[in-house]
């Protein structure tokens, strides 16, 4: 129990597979393929502007999505039963566990031309839809994947709150939409904020699903990091990338994590 | 009015999160070639599955490095999480700072940055680079689960079972560390899963030959759809709700007990 070597096993391990591969990334950004000092790496950064901004679109918009239609749901659940909420929970847990590339395949079946969305489409007499290979196709992959990692924590958030706290705010005269606006959601921010980083980050990240669904029409930054590590074999110019990608998550923790510190102190 | 409204929502988003499962496990029954028209039922993709070499193999490789990758990290992460205990505070969280990274870093930068260091130091990629990303992924999970609950812990229990005259090493064992079983337990099985179900970091560690599950699944399914993949999610779909079931009732077992204590 007092014994500091048993942590050392560990630390010699996140030395050598955590902080030196990151220290590597960044080595093999400002270096070339004989490995002496370049700014060029970095500087075709400039090349894939539009496909940083693309993909930042994208995730923003697929995150946004699932914030809307999640916290719904969470809020929907967090009133259910006791039974029916662990039920509940167990349904939404389940395609979690199903392999990325396998549910990305299931969603792709569904929008192909022949797939079962067009049949429900001609079976309501409404027009065909051609999505596959399309932006909205990749974005709709996303909310697909992603949204059970934004209703756990909104769930967690919104099943804390105290119901007596809302009935209050009622008794003291507040409409159903002022209730919301200055209880339900300020007090739920917290689960806001981490919903919103397990959403947009892997968003962000993906190739898998850009190139599923996107049918090799969609570019994202994870696309360029694939081709190069993958086909270019431009380790270089991948690890560039990579670092810049590295930024913008960086970026994005800080800015909601000091936003949910800032809830919290407002609440307490 | 407002039930019924919400029931319906509740429905229309688990429709729109399962109807593609369950419609790729619905065409595995299938007995054409198709996922998009039905015609008749047969068990013949299942037999094609399991005399399928390339995924059997992959399957036997993906079960070997999460078990392995597993126990390793679970050993090493409990000991970490119990030995870091007696650092000094900003050496403690130096150190977990640095856990964090692999959890929140997307798993294609954790992937090719542990690529960039088998590169350079020449390891090929294969079963040992995979089995070493995957270690190094799950120790941070293992710790994140052991840690709060070694906080339960009342230090005093230790010097007393000392005290009794219990040498140090069975002093932890019997008195410490079935208290940290059922975090330990449920560290492992967070790192099996996440091991199981890893495509990005395996994708690029793996080199040309050695692959996964889940990287059988990727590379079939550029070529080819054939629907012994269904029947694989078919399978692993009831694998994961016989265990979902399975931890549920053990909770409620457990939550029954304690209260048959009281």
């Amino acid at each position: 129990m007092k014994s500091k070597v048993i942590a050392v096993p560990y630390i010699v391990w996140a030395g050598i597979f955590i902080i030196v591969p990151s220290l590597f990334v960044a080595y093999f950004a400002f270096t070339d393929s004989s490995g002496s000092f370049t700014l060029s790496n970095v500087a075709r950064i400039g090349e894939y502007t539009h496909v940083f901004v693309r993909s930042i679109l994208y995730a923003a918009v697929a995150t946004l999505f699932c914030l809307l239609f999640g916290y719904i749901l969470a809020y929907i659940m967090s009133r259910l039963s006791e039974r029916a909420k662990s039920v509940s929970l167990v349904l939404l847990m389940l395609p979690m566990w199903i392999n990325l590339v396998l549910r990305t395949q299931a969603f792709q079946n569904i929008l192909m031309d022949n797939g079962m969305l067009n049949k429900m489409l001609a079976l309501l007499r409404l027009p065909e839809s051609h999505i596959l290979g399309t932006p909205a196709a990749v974005v709709l992959g996303l909310i697909y994947n992603y949204l059970p990692f934004m209703v756990l924590p909104l769930f967690t958030a919104l099943e804390k709150l105290d119901i007596s706290v809302i009935e209050a705010a009622q008794d003291l005269g507040a409409s159903g939409f002022n209730v919301f606006r200055r209880v339900i959601l300020p007090l739920s921010m917290p689960g806001v904020y981490s919903g919103i980083i397990m959403v947009f980050i892997p968003c962000l990240s993906t190739f898998v699903i850009s190139e599923k669904l996107g049918g090799g029409k969609v570019y994202l930054v994870g696309n360029i990091i694939n081709d190069m590590f993958n086909q270019n074999y431009n380790f270089n110019v991948g690890a560039a990338v990579s670092l810049v990608m590295m930024l913008i998550m960086i970026v994005t923790l800080v800015v909601f994590s000091f936003l949910d510190d800032e809830t919290k102190e407002g609440i307490l | 009015m407002k039930k019924a409204l919400s029931r319906a929502y509740m429905a229309l988003i688990f429709l729109f999160l399962y109807a593609p499962i369950l419609l790729l496990v619905f065409f595995s029954f299938n007995s054409s070639n198709s996922n998009v028209v039905f015609d008749g039922f047969s068990l013949r993709w299942y037999r094609e599955l399991f005399h399928d070499s390339e995924i059997i193999g992959a399957l036997f490789n993906t079960l070997v490095i999460a078990l392995l990758a597993s126990v390793i990290s679970t050993i090493i992460g409990t000991a970490a999480a119990i030995g870091l205990q007696n650092y000094k505070k900003w050496r403690q969280k130096a150190i977990m700072n640095v856990t964090y990274i692999p959890v929140l870093n997307p798993d294609i930068i954790t992937g090719i940055s542990l690529l960039l260091l088998f590169v350079a130091v020449k390891i090929p990629g294969g079963f040992l680079t995979v089995l070493l990303s995957h270690i190094t992924f799950d120790i941070p999970y293992v710790i994140l689960a052991v840690k709060p609950r070694l906080r339960h812990v009342d230090p005093h229990l230790y010097e007393a079972a000392q005290d009794l005259g219990a040498p140090p090493l069975s002093a932890f064992f019997k008195a410490v560390f079935p208290q940290l079983v059922p975090g330990i337990m449920s560290a492992f099985l967070m790192a099996l899963t996440l091991s199981i179900d890893d495509f990005v970091v395996t994708f690029f560690v793996r080199g040309n030959s050695f692959s996964t599950l889940s990287t059988v699944i990727y590379s079939i399914t550029k070529r080819k759809i054939p629907l012994s993949i269904n029947a694989l999610c078919a399978l692993m779909m009831l694998c994961v709700l016989a265990l979902l079931i399975a931890v549920n009732l053990f909770d409620k077992g457990k939550t029954k007990n304690k209260e048959a204590e009281r």
